[in-house]
């Protein structure tokens, strides 16, 4: 009997050697170690042995049985694995294919800029204050310390209305007052963003219509030193943390004293290039000090208030950042521009 | 305004590169926008120091073998002198003279390797000297014409002046170009060229409050005082050895208010000579063409301290008019023009007058307009006019400036003048300006000066005298200083300053119609001290009281859910036109409303402010269809409505949305070819209200910018805030969006205004049910005409509690069912959040449903 278990054993032993994939594999436990198979149907034997024979036979039987399914589960396993390893080889594909492209909006560049501006103002405390486009003449001009005819009037070439004393608002400034008028006596921290239009020759670097965003601080306690901080802060925030600024003396009628804002070029980091004129330096904004008319048209006593404002350019911004080289595409909404912010 | 630095030396020295002048310029507020070197360093074409050098002309022979061309024997320095072939022709009057020594006579002379532009082709062209033989004579150099040098387009001769007309030689200095440690003497063979007539222009922009620095001495008095230097003005002094001035010119200003002051001289025998090299250098360098002397010296005065002058011939003054008698002074008004007066200008132009245009006439009519350009027949123009010598008539004025940017406007001329008067030139310059002019016509032109000025000043203005309380300084600049260094920058800047204790007690010079108060001085200050040394401090002042934005944050809100849902935001023009909008109303009558017009249009077409949003958007639309496949747009933004006279008209937040081409973007990887339908609108709108979570009710209507049966109008309960549907065939027409025909243009157009504030702060959530959901499907058969919205909310209310879910998964109409019938078939979810539901209770709800639906809406199973 004995001899018989060997001889199984060793045969089983061949055929599963020779079993080569996962079918033949099964097929081989099915007739070997299955209900039916061979050496499963040797168990029977063991009634036909005696008492003293029947434990070393069991033993031994057992013994194949174990080191039969181990070697089985050995090379199923190296089968599977093979089996997946051709399945992944045969489903290779060329990940270098385009993919298959999402159907994605976007918001406009002028929208994205606006928001990154509110985040960095927002940061520093400045809320966002709107008002309106079609504005007096007295807003946008008289109360920010443009008297009719004065030379100041022509570095900003309005869009005047059939109504006497409304025109298109120039510049989101005409705010200043509205937002004064609107939080005395509290002190003011506000950003006031907009839409701004002027008779201007429309090409690649002029337009009719652009947005601004004014910064005007009021309070008793804010100085030029401040205005310098503050805006040196944004110009790094928003362009880097490496940027020098440079302050210039300049002229707006509602600041004094009045400054332009340059910062060092981002594009050559100072040394000089096309985009900066080999200058080192990018034109930003301009800003100033309250003028003190303005104050006490808005409500503050310019004795004891004192503020800052500033104006940026949206438009600039984003030209600056992303190299645009044609300020008409702001308006142009053509997808194949608006698609790449 | 472009500056000679050579000229700016004139009256502040200074060693300093020009780029850092430039720098400390634009950092002061004198921003200079461009710097064009002559002959320097940085110049287009750089004068070779050692082969472009000052020849002295030592004499002039007939070339042996040619008509046209001289030998000129040179001086420069060397040990030889040099003999160039040359064909210049104002060297032939100095043919066989012999030796020309001590005549002084100067050329530039180049030797060969030099680069020069070459002068006898069109535009610049560099070109190397080169050494060959000219008929018969080698000749390896060049006495050098203004074009071959770059400095202007002459061509005619070779520059060839004395030593002196190299030389500022007005009476006020010797030399003052010698002074400067890097000019030499220029009257030394062999000098580079370089350091004789090298320069560079600095242009100035000039902004509304820096009109003092229209003036070479202005940009000179801000320079000296950014560098903490001498500022030295021309002197003014006048030698008046002439007869006396009574009797020959009275004045009379009728409008002192217009025309606060009027200075007037008289300088006999002048001579109409070109004027010195040196000033018509000079004026080329600034861009102005030179004339004669006396026209030459009115515009260099007008340059070097900023007051504009006039000279008008004297003789022919007396002559034109015939009122004169023998020994009669002439005479002179000022005055606004009479009803229909018209002006013939120096440009033979004759303008219609405004009333407030003023004039400067004699008794036989107009002259000029005052400050801003002469007539045509008392000019000065040249030097070919008959007389050997003219007797002048030098007239200086100052003009109230807002008139004359009003009338320069009106006229439309623009001239020197009137961009200095128009800016403010204060009438103490005028006196200053007549003198310099008067002077300079005695030493360069000959003349001889009266004695006595006619000066018509009736109300000097008053002195601007300013405090200035240094907490009050402090508090504005952030800066830290004592009165005394306030004193000291105000007081370089020509401010009089009187330290008082507790303040300064500031008088501004009479350049400085800019200062109104201390603000004024404090910017001052602060550009002295430098703006970049300013600290940058962060704010300290109280924060103010935060408010909330409820409708930008909402509408922030609105974009990113239409993007999220695939839309790309654009933003238009707001300027439009009522035709541009008419395209949405085809067949119907114009929008009536009032618009926001435009009295000053940049275009025919764009000539109001717009009343929709909608029309914006197809614009957008109709651009991209040229390329785009998917089109899908939306905008958000004001629109304009005028309100009643005197009011602002109405700012109100509109949102349109276009869609139209394909719904998936184009792919290798094949994606449905399927183009945007009503449904898919549908969908964004359905998505987009959930997601505010706004119920809106839709309900079919008309409108004539829709297709007719394609049309919704949205409720939120009673209220309409918007319409969408398929645009009408005439809108897509209308707009030139390059559609397939039949391919649906989907629009929705929203009133943001209404919607925004039905936005809730918060909502109930749905909890998430544990115990299993039953799933219905039910099929009901309907009338064609009831809306499947009807159905949906019929189910929904009918449901009860335990209906948790409604969603339409199909529909149909056809042969199967009776005509004027239709099939909508749901899926029904049934969830209870206590307990796990039988098949007993879901019959029961299901069997009432179908009880209410068929009592409410005709609804019958469908078998």
């Amino acid at each position: 009997m004995l001899e018989e278990l060997e001889n199984k054993y060793k045969e089983a032993t061949d055929a599963l050697d020779a079993a080569e994939g996962r079918a033949a594999l099964e097929a081989w436990y099915r007739d070997t170690l299955g209900k039916k198979g061979g050496i499963y149907l040797l168990t029977r034997n063991l009634g036909a042995l005696s008492a003293e024979e029947r434990p070393a036979y069991g033993r031994r039987l057992n013994e194949v049985k174990a080191g039969l399914e181990a070697a089985y589960g050995e090379k199923l396993a190296l089968a599977e694995d093979a089996e997946l390893q051709a399945q992944i080889a045969a489903g290779a594909l060329d990940v270098t294919l385009p993919g298959r492209k999402p159907a994605e909006g976007r918001v406009h560049i002028i929208t994205r800029t606006l928001r990154d501006l509110y985040r960095v103002f927002g940061d520093m405390g400045f809320q966002v204050y709107r008002t309106r486009d079609v504005e007096t003449d007295e807003m946008n001009f008289e109360l920010l310390n443009f008297p009719p005819h004065h030379p100041a009037r022509e570095m900003q070439d309005s869009f005047y209305t059939t109504d006497e004393g409304v025109i298109l608002r120039t510049h989101t400034s005409a705010g200043q007052i509205r937002a004064m008028r609107d939080y005395y006596p509290e002190p003011i921290r506000v950003v006031l963003p907009g839409m701004c239009y002027r008779n201007e020759q429309v090409t690649a670097r002029s337009e009719m219509q652009f947005t601004q965003l004014e910064l005007l601080a009021v309070g008793d306690n804010i100085t030029f030193a401040d205005l310098k901080g503050t805006l040196t802060e944004f110009a790094r925030r928003m362009f880097g943390a490496d940027r020098q600024t440079r302050f210039r003396a300049s002229y707006f009628p509602f600041t004094e004293p009045s400054a332009e804002m340059d910062i060092s070029c981002f594009l050559c980091n100072g040394k000089g290039c096309n985009i900066c004129k080999y200058t080192g330096w990018l034109e930003i904004l301009g800003c100033g000090m309250v003028h003190p008319t303005v104050l006490r048209n808005g409500g503050y006593d310019p004795q004891k208030y004192f503020g800052f404002a500033a104006g940026l350019g949206p438009e600039r911004i984003a030209m600056l950042k992303y190299g645009i080289d044609d300020i008409r595409q702001f308006w142009a909404n053509d997808l194949r521009f608006l698609e790449q912010f | 305004m472009r500056v000679p630095l050579s000229w700016l030396r004139d009256y502040v020295d200074f060693d300093l590169p020009i780029d850092e002048v430039a720098e400390l310029l634009t950092n002061g507020g004198l921003e200079v926008e461009s710097i064009t070197a002559v002959g320097l360093p940085g110049a287009e074409l750089e004068w070779d120091r050692e082969r472009i050098v000052l020849g002295r002309l030592l004499r002039v022979e007939q070339h042996p073998d040619a008509d046209r061309l001289v030998l000129a024997t040179v001086d420069y320095g060397a040990a030889e002198t040099k003999t160039v072939v040359t064909g210049a022709p104002n060297l032939f009057p100095y043919i066989g003279r012999g030796d020309l020594s001590a005549e002084g006579l100067f050329s530039p002379l180049a030797l060969e390797g030099a680069t020069l532009y070459d002068g006898h082709k069109d535009g610049r062209v560099k070109a190397k000297l080169k050494g060959r033989p000219l008929r018969g004579i080698y000749n390896d150099a060049m006495l050098c014409s203004e074009k071959e040098l770059g400095i202007s387009d002459e061509h005619e001769g070779i520059i060839l002046v004395t030593s002196d007309e190299l030389r500022v030689t007005s009476s006020d200095r010797s030399s003052p170009v010698a002074r400067h440690p890097s000019l030499v003497t220029p009257d030394l063979p062999g000098t580079p060229l370089a350091d004789v007539l090298g320069d560079a222009v600095l242009e100035i922009a000039i902004l509304p409050n820096t009109a003092r620095a229209t003036s070479i001495i202005g940009v000179a008095r801000e320079l000296a005082a950014l560098i903490g230097a001498e500022f030295r003005p021309p002197s003014y002094d006048v030698v008046m050895d002439g007869p006396s001035i009574d009797g020959r010119v009275t004045l009379s200003t009728e409008n002192p208010e217009l025309n606060p002051r009027f200075v007037a001289m008289v300088i006999e025998g002048v001579r109409q000579t070109p004027s010195p090299y040196w000033m018509q250098y000079r004026l080329r360098l600034v861009g102005q063409r030179p004339i004669n002397v006396v026209v030459d010296i009115s515009n260099y005065v007008m340059l070097e301290v900023g007051q504009p002058n006039h000279t008008f011939d004297y003789d022919v003054l007396r002559r034109r008019a015939d009122v004169y008698a023998p020994g009669d002074p002439i005479h002179i008004v000022t005055r606004l023009p009479h009803p229909g007066e018209t002006l013939t200008t120096l440009d033979g132009a004759t303008h219609k007058l405004e009333p407030y245009n003023i004039l400067v006439t004699d008794p036989a009519g107009n002259l000029s307009v005052g400050g801003i350009m002469g007539g045509l027949e008392s000019e000065i123009t040249d030097g070919t006019s008959g007389a050997a010598t003219t007797n002048v008539l030098l007239e200086a004025a100052a003009w109230d400036f807002i008139n004359i940017r009003r009338s320069a406007n009106a006229l439309d001329i623009h001239t020197e003048a009137a961009y200095r008067f128009s800016r403010g030139v204060h009438p103490s310059l005028a006196m200053l300006g007549a003198r310099r002019a008067a002077e300079l016509l005695r030493q360069l032109a000959g003349g001889t000066v009266a004695q006595g000025i006619v000066d018509n000043y009736p109300r000097p203005p008053e002195p601007v005298v300013v405090d200035l309380d240094p907490v009050y300084a402090r508090k504005l600049s952030g800066l830290d200083l004592s009165l005394d260094q306030m004193g000291e920058m105000l007081a370089r800047l020509g401010f009089t300053v009187e330290n008082q204790g507790d303040r300064l007690r500031v008088v501004a010079p009479d350049h400085r119609m800019d200062i109104e108060g201390p603000h004024d001085l404090v910017e001052e200050i602060c550009r002295i001290y430098g703006y970049d040394r300013i600290p940058s401090t962060r704010l300290a002042d109280t924060l103010p009281p935060q408010r909330s934005n409820v409708k930008l944050e909402r509408e922030e809100r609105v974009r990113d859910t239409l993007v999220r849902l695939g839309l790309q935001e654009v933003w238009s023009y707001r300027i439009t036109s009522a035709a541009r909008e008419a395209r949405l109303l085809p067949g119907a009558p114009p929008d009536d409303r009032p618009y926001v017009t435009l009295s000053n249009p940049p275009a025919p077409d764009r000539n109001v402010m717009r009343h929709t949003i909608l029309s914006s958007v197809m614009e957008a639309a109709s651009n991209n269809t040229r390329h785009a496949e998917r089109v899908a747009l939306f905008e958000i933004g004001e629109v304009y409505i005028s309100g009643e006279d005197g009011l602002l008209p109405d700012e109100l937040t509109r949102l349109a949305m276009v869609m139209t081409g394909k719904r998936d973007p184009r792919s290798w990887a094949a994606g449905s070819e399927a183009k945007f339908d009503f449904l898919d609108l549908k969908g964004v709108l359905d998505a987009f209200f959930a997601d505010l979570h706004v119920e809106i009710a839709y309900e079919a209507t008309s409108h004539p910018t829709y297709r007719p049966g394609r049309t919704a109008r949205l409720l939120a309960g009673e209220r309409q805030i918007g319409l969408m549907g398929e645009l009408h065939p005439g809108v897509v027409k209308g707009f030139e969006l390059r559609v397939d025909r039949d391919q649906p243009v989907l629009a929705a157009d929203l009133d943001l205004e209404a919607l925004l504030p039905l936005i809730p702060n918060f909502y109930r959530y749905d909890s998430l049910l544990t115990y299993p959901p039953v799933r219905e499907d039910l099929a009901l058969v309907v009338d064609v005409g009831v809306p499947a919205a009807a159905v949906e909310s019929a189910l929904r209310q009918s449901g009860g509690v335990l209906l948790r879910d409604v969603t339409l998964f199909d529909v149909y109409e056809g042969s199967q069912l009776p005509p004027g019938k239709k099939s909508l078939a749901y899926h029904l979810t049934f969830q209870a959040p206590n307990r796990t539901l039988t098949d007993e209770d879901v019959s029961k709800q299901r069997g009432r449903l179908l009880r209410l639906l068929e009592q409410q809406l005709g609804a019958k199973l469908r078998e």
